[in-house]
């Protein structure tokens, strides 16, 4: 067995090695150099060791989460039920252009991930900084929405919509029905905002005071004495936060959501990255489409 | 059991929780103390992180402690530290993901934190492991306790629940409480952690530090220039 001599020899010398240099001086270069190094590597490994290891479980995690607010957005979330499975069955995937609203054949739904598109200066696009009211200065070419259908009709849109609020940047789902128009539910599964303040976005009562909003201004000018910012033409996204409480018999409160409560400057986001996204900009062509053909 | 524990290991464990608390005796590692405390859940998850770290990383570095070149000392310990926080960080996305999630950035600010740097440089350089393991594990334990106090009143009085679970009903849900919304925010830990220190102080005199200078009375001031 000559290799395993070599090795013990090798193993040897490395002892008399080791033995001189802890034996040297601890304030000696030789011995600085050293430790220094055997250190980073020893904590290398084990860093690196358990970054690899768990990386499945994380990534899994992470997966888990975003079905879980897309299932809990449309409504379908229901406790005990698997939710790989119940997103595998009532949700559907698709990749739309955003420029022209048509889908995007030929690439990999479940691969494409818009958050790092965004980012990819070769998947992305820069906003104009007077169109750019949500202050994410650039958007991916394609996004990602997702459907659900109930007998090949589609039931429920569910859009990605992000922008900065006060602290943070806030990434949620918003959920409208088929005719495009009107809300179904809003979540946020990515934010910083103040908790307890701005970061009652997530509170499930305000979230709730969202359902049956509509989202494009009607025949009428709505009702705007209370609200944050400026009013919008026929066709535009009107949806915005207010001061205060919304009076449902008002004119106009249907396009009117309760501001959060001692947050206005993260009401005032949450109102500017819905009305972006919802705008021409944004969704606005493939809504459109939606509404013409419902073809999917 | 008494064999492991003598009477130096037992003294390292127990001391950090009222005698020598990190939190209102040494006051280290106030600024997560405001951070994370506005729910028990997270208070829970920070504590057993930060006493994870800090037993573990005085174990390490008192076992390499005769052979730190004292030039590179410091950097040393923060190697060891900041592998263990990035573990256990990683640890969490994997096992606790909607925690991690509220914890956020605060996990990886275990390195900056006062105690387990403050106990690595105080203790562990001089002393052998198992009692450096036991006095980081006491300091955790330490720091935990008053944390777990504080994120107490804040998440009952700020949310009117405990652990997530519905204390007292809400006004805003048809109960009597109208919750205080200072205690959601940082600063209403500064109140609690002043109040516990008073409150320590009042019950062991002892823990009073003395005053840097005396000032003097107007009576006794003139008296001694006449």
């Amino acid at each position: 067995m000559p290799n395993e001599k070599k090795k013990c020899e090798h193993y040897e010398k490395f002892k008399i090695y080791r033995d001189k240099i802890l034996a040297l001086g601890n304030d000696s270069l030789e011995k600085t150099i050293a430790i220094a190094l055997s250190l980073c590597l020893v904590c290398a490994i084990f860093v690196s060791f358990a970054a690899v290891a768990l990386k499945p479980l994380q990534i899994h995690n992470k997966e888990l989460d975003m079905k879980k607010n897309i299932l809990d957005v449309a409504g379908l979330l229901e406790e005990g039920k698997d939710i790989d499975t119940e997103f595998a069955e009532k949700i559907e995937a698709k990749l739309v252009n955003l420029e022209t609203g048509d889908y995007v054949e030929g690439m990999d739904v479940a691969q494409y991930d818009q958050r790092k598109a965004a980012k990819d200066p070769a998947q992305s696009i820069a906003i104009p900084k007077d169109k750019d009211i949500a202050h994410i200065r650039v958007k991916a070419k394609v996004a990602k929405v997702f459907l659900v259908k109930e007998g090949g009709v589609i039931k429920s849109i569910i859009l990605p919509v992000h922008g900065y609020g006060l602290w943070s940047t806030l990434y949620g789902f918003l959920s409208l029905e088929a005719d495009g128009q009107t809300v179904q539910s809003i979540n946020f599964y990515d934010q910083a905002e103040t908790p307890g303040l701005g970061g009652e976005v997530v509170n499930p009562n305000w979230r709730a005071l969202w359902k049956g909003k509509k989202v494009y201004a009607e025949t009428e000018q709505p009702s705007l004495e209370k609200g944050l910012i400026a009013e919008a033409e026929i066709g535009e996204p009107a949806i915005s936060l207010i001061k205060g409480v919304v009076d449902n018999s008002k004119p106009g409160s249907q396009y009117q959501v309760d501001g959060l409560a001692g947050a206005t400057l993260t009401s005032t986001g949450v109102t500017n990255l819905v009305r972006y996204w919802m705008s021409k900009e944004g969704f606005a062509p493939y809504i459109a489409k939606v509404r013409a053909g419902g073809k999917s | 059991m008494s064999e492991i524990l003598n009477d130096e290991t037992k003294k390292v464990l127990v001391e950090p929780l009222v005698d020598n608390n990190p939190i209102t005796l040494q006051v280290l590692g106030i600024c997560s103390a405001l951070a994370v405390t506005s729910q028990m859940s997270t208070s829970l998850i920070m504590a057993l992180a930060l006493t994870l770290v800090t037993a573990f990383s005085s174990a390490a570095i008192s076992a390499i402690r005769n052979h730190i070149p004292s030039s590179i000392r410091i950097i040393v310990q923060m190697i060891i530290i900041a592998s263990l926080v990035i573990v256990v960080d990683q640890v969490l996305k994997a096992f606790a993901y909607e925690v991690s999630k509220q914890l956020s950035v605060f996990v990886g600010l275990i390195i900056t934190n006062c105690i387990v740097m403050g106990r690595a440089e105080g203790y562990a350089m001089k002393n052998p492991p198992l009692e450096s393991f036991m006095d980081g594990i006491g300091n955790g334990l330490g720091y935990s306790l008053i944390l777990i106090v504080v994120a107490f009143f804040r998440e009952l009085f700020g949310s009117g629940k405990l652990l997530g679970i519905e204390i007292i009903k809400l006004s805003k849900d048809g109960g009597w409480y109208d919750p205080n919304g200072l205690m959601l925010l940082p600063p209403s830990a500064f109140f609690i952690i002043g109040l516990i220190i008073w409150g320590v102080r009042q019950w062991k005199p002892k823990q009073v530090e003395k005053a840097d200078f005396k000032i003097m009375s107007i009576a006794h001031g003139e008296g001694g220039h006449h």
